[in-house]
């Protein structure tokens, strides 16, 4: 019998999204001389350990949310100097005059922070606030009260092991019900998923498509290093085919953060996100930045790059889908993180309201109302044409996607639309292979000393949280016809094909516990075979203001 | 009866250390911290006693920075009833905490101090046996079982080679190896409880403790990259390669 405990208002996921939604009920409370009880759970063993973004990040929210967050000590403290857009061959590079830009790539008057810190900080002004934040507890399962509306969820079991008996340490997890559940796990939420299709959240909307965005940090020579310089590129290592593309964030104390997207709906099996990522950094034009440097971290994150037409239904009875985990990302911008805290603090309001009127557990109406009249919504729809236009390639994307910025000003009649990306994979056999060049270990790195330094850990006598919905198909459907593909667009090597000693029978092995939770498996797997579910809270990669 | 535990907070044992550039010491901003597994255990064991009505009452105590509290809460949330903090920025070294802990000792007279053996920080493996030294107490460590009689413990350790087992007459401080016990999962009520447990904080100088460093760290440096191996060709290459090479035979 597991434990409960009741809350007005209940948070799934400690990230920007969540955190502001958690601050903004407090705050709403303290003004109207009320008391709202608000309860944050967060599956990373603390807060700000699971977040992975790039991040430069405009301060529009932030302002909204804690207008003194100078004086609060905020660590946001590295103004963007210099934008450089580069368009990059295999052996030069085109900088892209500032001129041409359209507005959405300027980033004057942002903040290059390290994202993780930040949710670091907004976790401690929460906590001031009075908000319960537990880190360490994931949520595990969604509990339904009678009339079917969302009336909590569970934080998972903890101490069961690898066959699912309960272990000497076994520890049931505990019930957390709410008025209202606010989930905001990020991109590809485990439960944001289940929510989608039990309340049919995707009806009459486009399908979301993702990127994987994987980082490191160096620490590089003084004469390196160009503090508030934002460069982003386009082109090499991929096929202009392939959505993807680079940045090179210089923040404070020689540190600069590096990284590579990959669109996930790339289309050639053989190709390898963590090892384009690698070659990236050997283009003359990146590698300037690095040499003589030191990695520190590593990570990768999937990323929700839909915008506003592959948005879900944001509310169903008892709760609100929001951040990431409804796909407030701004790809064009390649930012996202003020536009979670925007949709934390709107969703919070509209609890806020709904509370203090004695309503629970219905929809939450007000929360998709704000949001229309809000300069987010005015934002992401001005860029919502980005994504699909990339798919026409890199240059006539480009191309299109400059006149409608600086012809057109995000005002064309026109709402193109995404598709899927997990069923783009063509036959390993009709793709070229990719010959990925060797690691030399000092600004190329194989994948396991990189999952070393994102210091994931699982508990290995537990249930597999890489869940097949049917064993036979990696083999007879992903090795046969796509070469097994998660063996490399997993960053942190966690499925391997393995065999017998004469090199037949092949298996697929997952080596869960080198997991860096970054949800591809579960986005790109061709048959959606692949369920990712949260291991024991606490686990995970351990990012260090990443 | 009464059990002490001294918990220590440390890098977590997940996260790859960095050593600084400037080699005055491991890089600890932005990194997590949590409790000392070994002292991990001590707490586990203490509370265990006490759910076996040996223990009346677990005190945890920790030594250091205001963040230490968090680890005293993770100690209550294990089950230990209240905890105190001795507050200090100073670098502490085994021979500051070892007196005091011996000045809380005196001031809560607990029968049994359970601690890890080390610290997995600065692997020292100092602390318990100074306490001892400095309480004239009786000293088992390195256990792997620990069983409280009427005035005595018998304690088995883990030594080279096997296990010896002692009885050592209480009050005692015992430390705890990797065996002794696997701790329990803090569980979410638990940890809500723990924010209500009672923390004290006093300063070294509350206690008249001199916890002035007597040590000084000349550098620290990470360890030597392992080099790539090399394939020899037979059995006399080997040979020559490990005598004149590598100078060890």
């Amino acid at each position: 019998m597991r434990e409960s405990m009741e809350f007005d208002v209940l948070i799934v996921g400690g990230g920007p999204a969540g955190l502001a939604a958690a601050i903004r009920l407090k705050q709403l409370a303290a003004e109207k001389g009320s008391d709202i009880s608000v309860c944050l759970i967060e599956k990373a063993a603390e807060i700000g350990a699971h977040i992975l973004s790039g991040a430069v990040m405009d301060p529009r929210a932030l302002n909204e949310l804690i207008p003194d967050w100078k004086e609060q000590g905020a660590p946001v403290t590295t103004a963007v100097t210099e934008d450089r857009v580069i368009f990059l061959n295999e052996t030069r590079g085109r900088k892209v005059p500032t001129g041409l830009l359209p507005d959405c790539f300027l980033n004057h008057g942002n903040y290059i922070v390290r994202l993780g810190n930040v949710a670091k900080w907004l976790g401690e002004q929460a906590e001031a606030l009075g908000v319960e934040v537990y880190p360490g507890f994931a949520g595990a399962e969604i509990l339904f009260d009678e009339t079917g509306a969302v009336k909590g969820v569970a934080t998972g079991d903890m101490g069961v092991t690898r066959e699912g008996e309960q272990g000497p340490a076994y520890q049931p997890g505990m019930e957390l019900h709410a008025k209202y559940t606010l989930f905001a796990e990020g991109c590809r939420g485990h439960l944001g998923k289940q929510l989608e299709a039990q309340f049919n959240l995707r009806n009459g909307v486009d399908p979301q498509t993702y990127g994987i965005g994987l980082k490191e940090l160096w620490e590089v020579p003084a004469e390196r290093h160009e503090p508030g310089v934002v460069v982003h590129t386009t082109g090499w290592p991929l096929p202009s085919d392939t959505y993807g593309g680079g940045f090179v964030y210089h923040l404070e104390d020689k540190l600069v953060a590096i990284g590579y997207v990959v669109g996930l709906n790339y289309t050639n099996p053989h190709l390898s996100p963590f090892e384009e990522f690698q070659r990236y950094k050997t283009h003359p034009e990146i590698r300037k930045y690095l040499e003589g440097g030191k990695r520190l971290a590593y990570g990768a994150r999937a990323i929700a790059a839909g915008g506003l037409q592959s948005q879900p239904k944001l509310v169903f009875p008892g709760g609100a889908l929001i951040g990431d985990d409804a796909g407030f990302l701004n790809a064009a911008r390649i930012k996202g993180s003020h536009a979670a805290i925007k949709s934390g603090m709107l969703a919070a309001e509209a609890a806020f309201g709904a509370v203090a009127a004695e309503r629970q557990r219905d929809e939450l109406a007000a929360f998709p109302e704000a949001f229309r009249s809000s300069w987010l919504y005015e934002e992401l729809h001005k860029t919502r044409n980005f994504k699909p236009y990339m798919k026409k390639g890199l240059w006539m994307g480009s191309l299109l996607f400059g006149i409608d910025q600086k012809v057109l000003k995000g005002k064309a009649p026109w709402t193109l639309h995404n598709s899927a990306d997990h069923d783009k994979l063509k036959l390993a056999s009709e793709c070229p292979k990719i010959d990925y060049p060797k690691p030399d270990g000092v600004l190329t790195f194989d994948r396991l000393s990189s999952v070393f330094l994102s210091n994931t850990n699982h508990e290995e006598d537990q249930p597999c949280h890489l869940q097949l919905k049917d064993t036979s198909v990696p083999i007879a459907v992903n090795l046969a016809k796509y070469d097994a593909p998660e063996q490399r667009y997993c960053p942190a090597g966690v499925y391997e094909i393995a065999r017998d000693e004469s090199g037949s029978n092949p298996r697929l092995q997952i080596n869960a516990q080198n997991c860096v939770h970054c949800k591809t498996c579960d986005i790109k797997d061709p048959t959606q075979n692949i369920n990712w579910v949260v291991p024991q809270g606490g686990e995970g990669p351990i990012y260090q203001g990443m | 009866m009464k059990i002490l535990v001294p918990v220590k907070r440390v890098v977590d044992y997940n996260v790859k250390v960095r050593v600084k550039a400037d080699g005055t010491g491991v890089d600890i901003a932005n990194v997590k911290m949590s409790m000392n597994p070994f002292d991990e255990i001590a707490v586990e064991e203490a509370v265990r006693l006490r759910e076996a009505g040996i223990a009346t009452e677990v005190v945890a105590v920790s030594c250091g920075v205001t963040a230490c509290q968090e680890t005293l809460r993770a100690a209550m949330a294990i089950g230990a009833d209240r905890g105190i903090l001795v507050e200090t920025d100073v670098e502490l070294q085994p021979l500051a905490v070892a007196k005091l802990l011996k000045a809380l000792c005196d001031k809560e007279q607990p029968t049994v101090v359970i601690g890890g053996k080390q610290a997995i920080d600065d692997d020292s493996n100092q602390t318990g046996q100074m306490l001892a030294a400095l309480m004239g107490w009786p000293q088992a460590t390195f256990a792997s079982k620990v069983t409280l009689g009427d005035g005595v413990a018998t304690v088995m350790r883990e030594i080279d080679g096997g296990l010896e087992t002692l009885e050592i007459k209480l009050p005692a401080v015992v430390t705890t190896d990797l065996r002794l016990n696997e701790p329990r999962y803090a569980t979410l009520p638990n940890i809500m409880k723990a924010k209500k447990k009672p923390l004290d904080t006093v300063k070294p100088a509350d206690l008249g403790v001199d916890i002035a460093p007597r040590l000084a760290t000349l550098k620290v440096a990470e360890p030597p990259k392992r080099s790539a191996g090399v394939r020899v060709a037979d059995v006399a290459q080997l040979v020559d390669k490990l005598k004149n090479e590598a100078k060890v035979i």
